[in-house]
């Protein structure tokens, strides 16, 4: 503890930062409604918000457990599907915001249940192993999308035909408070006591595991919760689009999620965030730098990988609450000082 | 009579789709080996050769054994330019940066290919061709049987050089233990990027091949033939070298049944799908050895 931080107590920390997330969204809907920011911009905003929430949710296999899955794109691919084949079906027989509540839902179950069918044995490896087992399955899901209609013998996710006609109901709230929601859950679980287990089997496995942790239930957990939450990205980005294709979930597609996740630096929250809106607006800001995107993404990932391993941010993560009671910190410090250089 | 033509000429073709396998299984393996990395780039050395062979025959018009020679030279030198790069810097990191990184040098390959000679395919020229075979009612192509025969050779040669020649000696003493082989006066880093050599070498000779049977070149070819291929290494036994030959094969054979019975849609379902059952019931592989994790 620094001498001169306030400290903030709990209930109050909640409330600076309900107001601080208040404060951003009714800024950006202000300047949204003022025309500032047009239905263009609107999107990419969307679009960041899709990727912080893979981010953040790769974040915690990644950098708290320290795992390297090389499927999130899959999980993501199962949540979309899963809400798309969802709207389609109940359009127009349920109300809007139900039908969007359930679908986000329905996403985030049935990721979860492909996670933990995957996790169980994948995380019975490590490391390498790990990696190329969850590529697998991420790669056996998106043939499977592609090839399960001639199985089925009925049209269901329509191959590469894509999955077409899904409304378009992600609007910017809708994806902002989904990124509220996955931030706050993942950041109190991680200062939980689940979250602490999570911590200790990153730094070393075999000693958390004779200190009582049941390793692979943590793990499993980890692992669930993060396909869970991708499964929501995917139900956000197939009410984005509007058309689901199984080549947009492919191994690139993972890979561009881990590049945020490594360039955010690992373990850190805010890194993730900042990465992930940093790398989805740059495309999109510079039309130029398009084409070159993916050769400029892999020698940041190489020349991150050499120079500074644990990403920009390294494991450091920003607490807005801290901050402020920094500043209150050292105003009240210099009041102090003066008068105590009156006296 | 038929039905045995058909399985004796879907075994051809299978041994023949694993012989480039097993060449590319042979520069995971060994360099799995060795540094136990992951190399995920050597996929993209591959399509690195199939371009070379493209520009010395197609763009430039030279004879064929100018652009295997120019495709073999090109892929080494690139293997040992990777490593020493991007792999070099991080030998004493965590294993998690060094996987990264060869995710990164793979994709960089991928796209800067992508960036210089545009997204679509190239048509391949014909680099060898000759009568084909027939022994009774089966027909071999002859390239089908050029490809069996110097994958073969090439694997012979490599089995020499590991188990006879003083640096394949180096290479194993480093594989078993670097910081014993280094007190015994063997240069680490020349060994590693020996190592890189070869494996790259085998996978210019892959591409090769690979561009003999499918004439097509295209940036992202070697990211599906690569993991094949580490398939077939971790089938066989990662780190083994007569394992990754065994996996090649059978990866190459399984493939070419599954596409013989009209499951050819679901071909990469089923490779991948043998990957997490060897995984799950031998993570070591048919040939590996088990390795017990002291604390």
């Amino acid at each position: 503890m620094k001498k001169n931080t306030v400290h903030i107590p709990m209930p109050i920390r909640y409330l600076i930062n309900a107001a601080a997330i208040a404060a951003i969204y009714l800024i950006i809907s202000a300047l949204s409604s003022a025309g500032v920011i047009t239905n263009y911009y609107t999107k990419i905003l969307i679009l960041i918000c899709i990727n912080i929430i893979l981010a953040v949710s790769l974040n915690l296999v990644t950098g708290y457990l320290g795992q390297l899955p090389l499927g999130h794109a899959g999980f993501m691919a199962v949540g979309a599907y899963a809400s798309g084949i969802f709207m389609r079906a109940v359009s127009g027989s349920m109300p809007t915001g139900l039908a969007v509540f359930l679908s986000l839902i329905l996403a985030a179950i049935v990721a979860g249940i492909f996670g933990f069918i995957i996790g169980i044995p994948a995380l019975r490896l490590k490391g390498d192993y790990l990696a190329i087992i969850t590529l697998g399955f991420g790669e056996i899901i998106r043939v499977v999308l592609l090839n399960i209609d001639s199985v089925l013998g009925f049209n269901f996710t329509y191959g590469a035909a894509s999955l077409k006609n899904i409304p378009k109901t992600t609007t910017f709230t809708l994806a902002f408070i989904c990124v509220v929601v996955v931030c706050f859950l993942i950041h109190t679980m991680m200062k939980s006591r689940y979250g602490r287990a999570i911590l200790s089997i990153r730094e070393n496995e075999i000693a958390s595991e004779s200190c009582g942790i049941r390793t692979t239930y943590f793990k499993t957990m980890a692992f669930v919760v993060s396909a869970a939450f991708a499964g929501v990205a995917g139900s956000l980005y197939a009410g984005y689009l509007g058309i689901l294709n199984p080549a947009n979930f492919g191994f690139m597609k993972s890979i561009e999620i881990l590049v945020m996740v490594v360039l955010g630096g690992m373990g850190s929250m805010i890194g993730s965030v900042v990465s992930a809106a940093v790398l989805s607006a740059l495309p999109e800001v510079l039309r130029a730098f398009a084409d070159y995107r993916m050769v400029a993404y892999s020698l940041l990932l190489i020349l991150v990988m050499i120079f500074k391993p644990s990403g920009l941010m390294g494991t450091y993560d920003f607490s807005f609450t801290n901050l402020i009671g920094r500043l209150i910190g050292r105003i009240s410090g210099k009041r102090t000082a003066r008068k105590e250089s009156a006296e | 009579m038929s039905v045995l033509s058909m399985i004796v000429s879907q075994l051809i073709n299978g041994l023949q789709s694993g012989s480039v396998y097993a060449l590319i299984a042979l520069g995971y393996s060994m360099v799995y080996g060795i540094i136990m990395l992951l190399n995920f780039a050597h996929g993209d050395i591959i399509m690195v050769g199939a371009y070379i062979v493209w520009v010395t025959m197609s763009v430039l018009g030279l004879p064929p054994a100018v652009g295997i020679i120019a495709a073999v030279a090109g892929c080494t030198l690139l293997g040992v330019i990777i490593e020493k790069v991007a792999y070099t810097p991080l030998r004493k990191s965590p294993r998690l940066s060094l996987l990264i990184t060869a995710i990164g040098v793979s994709f960089f390959l991928q796209n800067i290919a992508q960036l210089i000679i545009g997204a679509g395919s190239k048509t391949m020229p014909a680099i060898v061709s000759g009568p084909n075979l027939y022994i009774g009612s089966v027909n071999l192509s002859f390239v089908a049987i050029v490809t069996i025969v110097v994958s073969l050779i090439s694997m012979a040669i490599l089995t020499i050089l590991v188990q006879k020649t003083k640096m394949g000696k180096a290479m194993r003493a480093v594989s078993e233990d670097m910081g014993t082989a280094q007190l015994m006066g063997i240069s680490v880093n020349k060994t590693i990027s020996f190592t890189f050599a070869i494996g790259s070498a085998l996978a210019g000779i892959g591409a090769v091949l690979y561009s003999c049977a499918y004439p097509q070149a295209s940036p992202t070819m070697g990211s599906m033939l690569g993991l094949k291929a580490f398939v077939a290494a971790v089938l066989g036994g990662i780190g083994s070298i007569p394992g990754a030959m065994i996996g090649g094969f059978a990866i190459g054979i399984l493939e070419a049944f599954v596409s013989a019975v009209g499951l050819s849609v679901w071909k990469d379902g089923v490779v991948f799908a043998i990957l997490i059952l060897v995984l799950l019931i031998k993570p070591t592989g048919i040939m590996g050895r088990e390795i017990k994790e002291k604390v």
